[in-house]
């Protein structure tokens, strides 16, 4: 059970939060000119890594923001996290 | 009765006689004891039948890994408890417990019968012989496995007793307290830290507590008054607290940990009562101390799960601990020191007792004190059989080879009543592997310890294999020292005399001259798994430890292995000729011991087990004998049943006078979000499929809203109240999941937007009048308003007020009849309610349902999603190519509109479906097929909604079809269980194509 430090109201137990996935993916800003294989990139395709990840979180229990965390998947570390808008870490890549 | 109670201890209090039950008869201990200890003062070993061959089996140890001493507790239906460890279980007046697997009884078992039979039931033994012929399944197998599966008897009934969950967070906790444990706190707590220690025992103080030789000495005291001294000490520190009957269940990431405390398990049945019996608590802890110590380890030999075999240590509590001797003429069988502890103890006690020792010679302190006092010691020899058949009653040993691979000699028999057996120790390594940690294999005695890896858990004490006194303290103190970051002194000059030395012949599975084919070495004790299991797994050609648990059962027994899984180990590395630490080992899972599901869900059972919502009407309809229906977390009146009506009558009333006259709905439950802001107009623009940047002020529209795949994921109506103010509702299931999606959109990738969301569905109650007459009704509430189509029509929003409170009232049609929606704040919704009904009195005003509500929206074609959509609907599946912009530039999903997968015109579409007879009603789900000969039948579709229309008098339904946009008119066939039910494609809208009824 991790405890997430959510950037706008400190440290809360995961129960309070919703995993939003990978992180840093932005939607397309002319959808109509991709193609297919391009759309579905975009719609489908996930990175499952072992190791240092970019994820999107909301604390949907709490204050309903959604911010990113960077974590470790082989031992659950979450080594960092920011706000929506802000640069990752460049330490982490 | 025979008395084995030898001598009065500390822990028993002889003044407090506890009666008890067990098989029916009663028996007496003392308070203080456990049931095993009291069964055992009673000279009662035999207390189960094991699970495959029902062979007699005893006690065999003290504490949680015991596998044999398992109970049925208590035999009310409601409080009846299986698989309790009689170890574990503190007597109490009244007890009633028996014992499990056996039939008639424990004495003479016609299980027994498997023990002679056990060639022919080897390990996989139910894959391979249940395989064949195929039709024995299930009239001869399945019912055969059934009825001898399982342990115990589960109760029947409610379980009464209170449980409770807290949550608390700690500096430190220390799990285990024994030596290292209570070092350990007191380190911790002295050092300010807010500590928390917890023990699953009565009191602290582990094994040593009880230590009684006078050669194993700290500060030169005995250890155990040393460590009594101890546990005042830090009883004394302000800042730590102390759990005992608490054992931690599973170790989770982030030092997060879950701690089962027993509250009244201990108690008499009338001191239980309207008390908490056991608490959850949810720890998180800064720093985790593990010192959870280690459990002995049996010795792998032909016959060795005799009642009256007990691991020596086992026996050495029962002795000075609890008072009780497990034998008069004892015999202990080991490899290591330890047993020599036990020996002096008996012997002191005036217990008969010889050694069998594998070592070929050994030279501890603690050795020569036993030779001192004249106990026979046989160097070298290893039991090779015992015999008798409820109880041990001899034993063969033979001597050991040079190499420890066969025996050599004669066989010596030796008359005995009990045989102690000690295999040295095993550290328990559950709480560190638990918690992500990984392990090290020592060669030298044959043990997985802990490897450090984490700043936040350490482990000390045997569970670190360290086994004796000097090592644990020394190191406990150094390790904390540098763990927590102090500098401790308290321990500096602690003088500790151990006697005890390491050296261990360890052997996993003991020679014997009888063929192993023959034998009965038995490694898991509760599932019954012997080495000979293991090998011919491994002869099967099974290599992974895993695999080789799975196929032979072995540690997968309530006790999970505690005693069985190194042996098993051991054995399949000597078999496979590898080094047992390049093996790894099975997953140490939580629970360590078993959990009650009562301690996990703690308050949520009953009405607490889920939240209820309820809206402002609920008690008029309850009143009115509405059934409910759960929509989400919501309550929604289903029907009223009037007069003792069932629900069909109830639904064709309802949805006659709906359009024939006035019906009334509680839709409060719908999802009401408040959407504003300067941008909100765009942003409806963007999440819906249609385009709203020119709805007027005061106007309402429908909006379909997709997910980026392009599927249908909610619909419903939003009315623009004022530029930027808008007010949407959503579907009732949906309400939460929109406004989730709609936050994401927003704040990740539209922050640009000035958009402000708030739900509101809770602050709103909304009562919709339907039907021909709900004008003169309106009327009646809002005389002031005028109710014309010109002022007011349909897909329209208006502001009035109702005795001085706002309403709004939006006209918008879910029935296809004139319609309007009332809205209220939350806390006058029953008074609008109530007003509408009277007002309606005159023109039949009828409460209706949701499920009247299905039904009329059917008859006019509107959609249900997540009824007539399941994820996999887009708009054109829908026949809704309406609503989809084609000038917007982008929303969400309109990408995937045109995506090779969804412009495929076999997609599944909606359609409706008239059956040839108009009495039948189909089933929602049934399967729609064209061609019932050709096999495999093709399926075209399934039923989606389906009714029987009290307005059109016919039965009609809604269906999704492949290709059914092209289908109109055709045939199709809906292939029931016991016919066949053709039907006709129709159009999704069976009543009041023209829309002329909005303006009746």
């Amino acid at each position: 059970m991790f405890l997430i430090n959510c950037p706008f109201c400190g440290e809360r137990d995961q129960s309070e939060f919703s995993s939003g996935g990978e992180a840093h993916i932005v939607r397309p800003k002319q959808p109509t000119e991709l193609s297919d294989d391009e759309w579905a990139e975009y719609l489908f395709m996930r990175k499952n890594i072992k190791g240092i990840q970019f994820e999107r979180w909301n604390h949907v229990h709490g204050c309903r923001k959604w911010f990113n965390v960077v974590r470790d998947t082989s031992n659950d570390k979450i080594l960092s996290v920011y706000k929506m808008g802000e640069k990752p870490p460049v330490n982490y890549k | 009765m025979p008395n084995y109670r030898i001598h009065k201890t500390e822990y028993i209090d002889e003044t407090k006689r506890v009666s008890f039950k067990y098989d029916g008869k009663t028996y007496f201990g003392y308070e203080g004891d456990t049931l095993a200890s009291a069964l055992l003062a009673n000279g009662i070993h035999l207390v189960g039948r094991s699970f495959k061959y029902h062979r007699p089996r005893g006690i065999i140890s003290c504490g949680a890994e015991e596998p044999n001493a398992i109970c049925q507790i208590g035999s009310k239906k409601d409080l009846t408890e299986p698989n309790v460890r009689a170890t574990e279980l503190e007597l109490y007046e009244g007890l009633e417990a028996s014992s499990q697997n056996c039939w008639p009884n424990v004495k003479f078992d016609i299980g027994g019968i498997n023990n002679f039979i056990s060639p022919l039931i080897p390990a996989g033994f139910y894959y391979k012989t249940f395989m064949w012929p195929k039709s024995f399944w299930k009239k001869v197998y399945e019912p055969l496995i059934r009825l001898s599966a399982g342990l115990g008897k589960s109760p029947t009934e409610p379980d009464p007793d209170i449980y409770d969950h807290k949550y608390v967070h700690y500096d430190v906790l220390v799990i285990g307290g024994g030596v290292s444990g209570i070092i350990a706190a007191k380190m911790a707590a002295k050092n300010n830290l807010k500590t928390l220690l917890v023990d699953d025992k009565k009191i602290l103080g582990g094994s040593t507590i009880y230590q009684n030789n006078e050669s194993i000495k700290i500060d030169d005291k005995l250890s155990s008054e040393w460590l009594k001294n101890e546990i005042q000490e830090i009883k004394k520190l302000s800042n730590l607290t102390i759990k005992t009957r608490t054992s931690i269940a599973a170790y989770h990431g982030y030092n997060f940990l879950l701690a089962k405390e027993n509250l009244t398990d201990h108690l008499p049945e009338e001191k239980k009562k309207n008390k908490i019996r056991q608490r959850l608590w949810k720890i998180r802890a800064k720093k985790v101390v593990i010192a959870t110590g280690s459990i002995e380890r049996p010795l792998v030999f032909n016959n060795n799960d005799r009642p009256g075999i007990l691991l020596s240590n086992s026996i050495n509590k029962y002795l000075d601990y609890y008072g009780v001797t497990c034998g008069e003429n004892i015999i202990l069988f080991t490899n290591n020191d330890s047993a020599y502890e036990t020996s002096i103890s008996l012997h002191k006690k005036g217990i008969k007792n010889i050694i069998v020792d594998l070592r070929k010679s050994a030279s501890s302190e603690l050795i020569k004190q036993a030779e001192s006092l004249g106990i026979k010691i046989y160097f070298n020899h290893v039991v090779t059989n015992t015999f008798g058949y409820r109880k041990i009653n001899s034993l063969e040993i033979m001597k050991l080879s040079e190499d420890g691979n066969t025996t050599v000699g004669n066989k010596i028999r030796l008359s005995c009543d009990c045989l102690g057996m000690s295999g040295g120790w095993t550290p328990m390594v559950h709480m560190h592997t638990q918690s992500g940690g990984k392990l090290d294999f020592r060669d030298e005695d044959q043990v997985f310890l802990p490897k450090e890896n984490s700043d936040d858990q350490i482990s000390v004490g045997s569970c670190n294999g360290d086994f004796d006194l000097e090592n644990i303290i020394d190191k406990t103190v150094n390790k904390i020292n540098k763990f927590l970051d102090i500098d401790n002194q308290d321990y500096q000059e602690t003088n500790i005399i151990c006697s005890k030395e390491n050296d261990k012949r360890n052997i996993w599975l003991l020679p014997n001259k009888i063929p192993l084919g023959k034998t009965k070495c038995f490694i898991d004790f509760q599932n019954d798994s012997t080495a000979k299991d293991i090998k011919l797994a491994l002869k099967e050609g099974f290599r992974s430890i895993e695999h080789v648990k799975r196929y032979t059962t072995t540690g997968m027994a309530t006790d999970q292995g505690k005693l069985s899984n190194m042996h098993a180990l051991g054995i399949i590395a000597d078999t496979a000729g590898v080094k047992m630490g390049t093996l790894g080992t099975t997953t140490f899972r939580p629970p360590f011991t078993p959990l009650t599901f009562g301690t996990l869900v703690g308050r949520n059972v009953g009405k607490f087990f889920e939240v209820v919502r309820k809206t402002s009407m609920h008690e008029w309809h309850v009143e009115n004998n509405a059934e409910f229906e759960n929509v989400g977390q919501w309550k929604r009146p289903w029907y009223y049943a009037k007069n003792g009506e069932n629900m069909h009558d109830a639904v064709q009333r309802e949805s006659k006078a709906a359009r024939d006259s006035a019906g009334i709905l509680d839709a409060s439950t719908l999802g009401k979000i408040d959407i504003q802001g300067t941008d909100a107009s765009e942003f409806l623009n963007r999440v819906y499929t249609n385009a709203w940047s020119k709805l007027a002020i005061g106007k309402c529209r429908y909006g379909l809203m997709l997910n980026e795949d392009g599927m249908v994921y909610d619909d419903g109506v939003t009315t623009r109240i004022s530029e930027n103010h808008y007010l949407m509702t959503t579907t009732t299931g949906g309400a939460a999941n929109v406004l989730s999606k709609l936050e994401d959109y927003l704040q990740t990738e539209w922050p640009e937007l000035d958009v402000y969301l708030t739900s509101v569905t809770d602050h709103y109650s909304t009562a919709s009048i339907c039907g021909p007459n709900s004008k003169k009704i309106l009327n009646k509430l809002f005389p002031n308003l005028d109710l014309s189509d010109e002022n007011f029509p349909h897909m329209s929003f208006k502001e009035d007020k109702l005795e001085n409170i706002n309403c709004r009232i939006m006209r918008i049609s879910f029935t296809g009849e004139l319609s309007y929606e009332i809205n209220i704040e939350s806390k006058y919704g029953n008074s609008l309610w109530k007003m509408c009904i009277e007002a309606g009195n005159e023109f039949n005003l009828t409460p209706y349902g949701t499920e009247t509500m299905h039904l009329l929206r059917a008859e006019k074609g509107f959609i249900i999603v997540g009824q007539d959509t399941d994820g996999t609907m887009t708009p054109s599946d829908l026949q809704m190519d309406w609503i989809v912009s084609k000038k917007k530039y982008d929303f969400i999903g309109k990408r995937s509109l045109y995506r090779s997968d969804t412009i495929r015109e076999d997609r599944k579409q909606l359609v409706g479906l008239l059956t040839d007879d108009p009495k039948e009603i189909l089933e929602e789900g049934a399967q729609i097929v064209s061609d019932i000969k050709s096999k495999p039948i093709d399926m075209l579709g399934h039923v989606t909604s389906s009714y029987f229309s009290p307005n059109l008098n016919k039965s009609i339904a809604l269906a999704v079809v492949r290709s059914g946009k092209t289908m109109k008119g055709q045939k199709l066939i809906i292939p029931m269980e016991n016919k066949n039910i053709n039907v006709t494609v129709s159009d999704t809208i069976f009543l009041d194509k023209e829309n002329k009824r909005l303006n009746a």
